[in-house]
């Protein structure tokens, strides 16, 4: 053992024992026990006893003091993505909470593990409409995996444990324990005990062996099979059984949005993103094919276009965690109700080695095509202004697709989703379920709070940028390296997208303007550049991935380009669209 | 059919915990749905609550519905049946002015009923009748002619038909957690 981890023992040993003191010490000690090393939160009123408890632990729990509590909660997110970690947000009442809840909303939609501590008022003041009350936990009930009151300094371990446990465990999802301040004062008698089962709870079910021979058994037999991973690969730590399943039976892998990363973006086998912006071939196909396989996705809208003409011709094996997704959207022909990674490991005994090497080259040759159409599209419609896709393409070039990505909202994110090549897991980071602008600036911090080693880009628009930009203030105060990427088209510009496809070009409201972005920067002791040619943008972005801080670099980009391959709002994915 | 509507009784087990009410009511409201009756009780085990919620909707959308009652951390146990499974009651109360008892009719109509009379005070009396919601509200038209003060019914009762008990289930959760 070396010394640091003796230390680390000894504290343990020594923090086990019983202890009398304040609620607001056993929550700090309660996220040690957790092993948290990062929390991220703004103090206020309601939350002051455990920010003063917290003020003794500082050798043992960094703190970082975001800008806004929607920072800390998508930097928590951003933590939280990257790492094997929960993410942790402290909180006051009133406004310090309601900060919280769109990063709460968003988390829970794309199954987030978080940790959010509001303080409250003290007990006595509880629905008097006392200064800074708000009804957290009727607020926040339905954007939270569980959230939970705490009035009595006794009940605040128990209840902090069983938060570490719902929030990671099963489909993992943001947990509200609301403490209000006279059980911060209370002493209690600290104990720890780790939450291992809810009698209630059922994170996981049991492998079911038949529907897994039963979906063997239709890919065993398949001309024509297609898988489609999502982010629940990641969440369960499948991606390696992943890589051996798909390799074994030689089926061609597309991904969803939160998907990208979990199985290698430059593996043959991989043939691009499925949905609204996702590639042609993997669209068209999902209603060729003769068996789709999908893990650890949800069939979300944006994936389907029109249900009634997603993949009708083609036996479905579903196979997911949550047994509400299961025949929500798209009935199964074969569910299989199971962690992804117990699933995939007993198909891979299953199934027979196959290859599909005929039908893989339609994907090949259909990839091929889109990328000469739409290359030769914008050529001819930007011929002088650089576009989104070089600048991501050349991003993925330089890093080798190697780099934490964490985009924003909007067309960038969708031309990063097309134009990274994502070839590590838990490098993409980015608002799939609920689409939040504003995101990716706070959550770029988060995950490099939890990789300091690793190279993490946020790549924005200038209108997302503009919706936390304070955050830059939190970058400079705590020394954070992340590389800030703003694609400037002056435009809102997904919407205006949509407004010239569907609204006669009546751009109502997306033209933006924009501060000096790299002045901005400069103002917080961040270097930065902005780059209008294109013969400048290789040694910019060199110089940006160079630096040993943070970096900010605005790109201009063509104003009215559009994102292509499309499906249109309400279409099949067959007739997804590439100009 | 899946996209006929029916009526359907939900039965949901819960830990006894602040707030569950809320909880499983607003999965209905996000899904636009309007909720008949709703009763909530102790049950046999101590500490587990049952609720009892009816509604009509299809069976497509109770299912997904309850899939997402079952997902709340604090739900044991979620049941959907229709109404030939369930062995249902409710209550109903009837104020009547007492001056009007005097009309023979209101006798027979008490009698031909099975209702009975609950409570008697100088200036009103209180109906009880227990029955299905057709049969409370069958009273409830027949009393109209007298005058009814006030009504109030309860919502919907139930114990389901078929035999596995409550703690069964409980002892399979608990192996479950066990594996
Ligand atoms: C908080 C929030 N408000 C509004 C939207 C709707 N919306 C989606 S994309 C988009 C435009 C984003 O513009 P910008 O950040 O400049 O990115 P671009 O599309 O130009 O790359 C808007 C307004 C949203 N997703 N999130
Ligand atoms: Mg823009």
């Amino acid at each position: 053992m070396t010394t640091t981890s003796l230390v680390k023992e000894e504290l343990k040993t020594k923090m086990v024992k019983t202890q009398t003191m304040t609620g607001s010490e056993a929550v700090i000690q309660c996220l040690l026990q957790e092993e948290v090393e990062t929390i991220f939160g703004y103090p206020g009123g309601a939350i002051m006893p455990i920010y003063d408890a917290l003020y003794d632990y500082l050798d043992q729990v960094n703190h970082i003091l975001t800008r806004h509590e929607q920072g800390a909660i998508h930097a928590a997110q951003g933590f939280a993505r990257t790492s094997k970690k929960v993410g942790v947000v402290f909180a006051t009442s009133g406004p310090g909470a309601t900060n919280l809840i769109t990063g709460l909303a968003d988390a829970m939609i794309d199954s987030t593990p978080l940790v959010c501590i509001t303080g409250q008022v003290a007990s006595p003041l509880l629905g008097t409409d006392a200064f800074q009350e708000t009804d957290v936990i009727g607020i926040s009930m339905p954007v939270t995996k569980w959230n939970c009151q705490v009035t009595k300094a006794k009940n605040i371990v128990e209840t902090l444990a069983k938060a570490f446990f719902i929030a990671q465990s099963g489909r993992p999802g943001p947990v509200v324990v609301d403490i209000t301040k006279d059980a911060q004062f209370e002493l209690v008698d600290f104990h720890y005990k780790k939450c291992k089962t809810i009698r209630s709870y059922q994170p996981k079910p049991q492998l079911n062996l038949e529907q897994v021979k039963a979906a063997a058994e239709l890919l065993n037999k398949a001309k024509k099979p297609m898988l489609i991973v999502g982010q629940g690969v990641m969440l369960s730590g499948a991606e390696k059984a992943l890589l051996e399943f798909a390799k074994k039976t030689g089926v061609p892998v597309a991904s969803t949005l939160l998907g990208l990363g979990v199985f290698p973006g430059n593996h043959e086998q991989f043939v691009g993103m499925v949905g609204m912006h996702g590639n042609y071939a993997p669209n068209v196909k999902t209603n060729e094919c003769d068996v789709l396989m999908t893990v650890g996705m949800r069939f979300d809208d944006r994936v389907t276009g029109d249900v009634s003409k997603y993949a009708r011709q083609a036996k479905i094996i579903h196979v997911e965690l949550d047994a509400a997704e299961i025949n929500k959207i798209i009935k199964a022909d074969v569910p299989v109700w199971a962690d992804a990674k117990e699933a995939l490991e007993a198909l891979i005994t299953l199934v027979e080695p196959k290859k599909h090497d005929a039908w893989l080259n339609e994907f090949k040759e259909a990839k091929a095509k889109e990328n000469q159409v739409l290359l030769e599209n914008r050529a001819k419609d930007f011929p002088e202004q650089m576009t989104m896709d070089e600048v991501l393409s050349l991003l993925s070039d330089l890093t080798k697709g190697e780099a934490i990505v964490v985009t924003d909202v909007g067309q960038h994110q969708m031309m990063a989703a097309q134009f990274y090549e994502y070839n590590q897991t838990k490098s993409n980071v980015t608002s799939g379920g609920l689409g939040t602008m504003g995101f990716a600036l706070p959550a770029a911090m988060g995950a490099k709070m939890a990789n300091p080693k690793k190279q993490v880009v946020a790549v924005i628009g200038d209108g997302g940028f503009q919706m936390t930009l304070q955050e830059l203030g939190t970058i400079m105060q705590n020394n954070i390296g992340v590389k800030i990427i703003i694609l400037n088209n002056g435009f809102l510009g997904m919407v205006r997208q949509w407004q010239q496809l569907f609204f006669e070009k009546r751009y109502s409201f997306t033209e933006i303007q924009s501060p000096d972005f790299v002045a901005l920067a400069n103002s917080y002791k961040i270097k930065g550049q902005k780059v209008n040619q294109r013969t400048e943008l290789k040694s910019a972005l060199e110089e940006l991935l160079n630096s040993d801080s943070a970096y900010l670099l605005e790109v201009k980009v063509a104003k009215e380009d559009n994102v292509f391959p499309m499906v249109p709002t309400g279409a099949s994915v067959s007739e997804v669209r590439l100009q | 059919m899946e996209n006929l509507e029916k009526t359907f009784t939900v039965s949901i087990f819960t830990e006894n915990t602040i707030g569950m009410l809320n909880r499983i009511t607003i999965i209905f409201t996000r899904r636009h749905l309007n909720i008949d009756s709703i009763t909530a009780s102790e049950t046999e085990v101590k500490n587990v609550h049952r609720y009892t919620i009816v509604l009509r909707t299809t069976k497509e959308q109770i299912d997904k519905v309850v899939g997402q009652i079952e997902k709340l951390i604090d739900v044991l146990k979620a049941f959907v049946h229709e109404d030939k499974d369930v062995v249902h009651q409710e209550i109903a109360l009837y104020k009547i002015r007492t001056s009007n008892l005097s009309n023979a009719d209101v006798e027979q109509v008490i009698r031909e009923n099975y209702a009975k009379v609950l409570s008697v005070d100088t200036q009103f009396i209180v109906i009880e009748k227990t029955g299905h919601k057709s049969e409370t509200q069958a009273l409830f038209d027949k009393l109209k002619p007298f005058g009814v003060l006030e009504f109030a019914r309860s919502g919907r009762v139930a114990v389901t038909k078929p035999m596995k008990e409550l703690s069964t289930y409980l002892k399979e959760l608990e192996l479950n957690k066990q594996l």
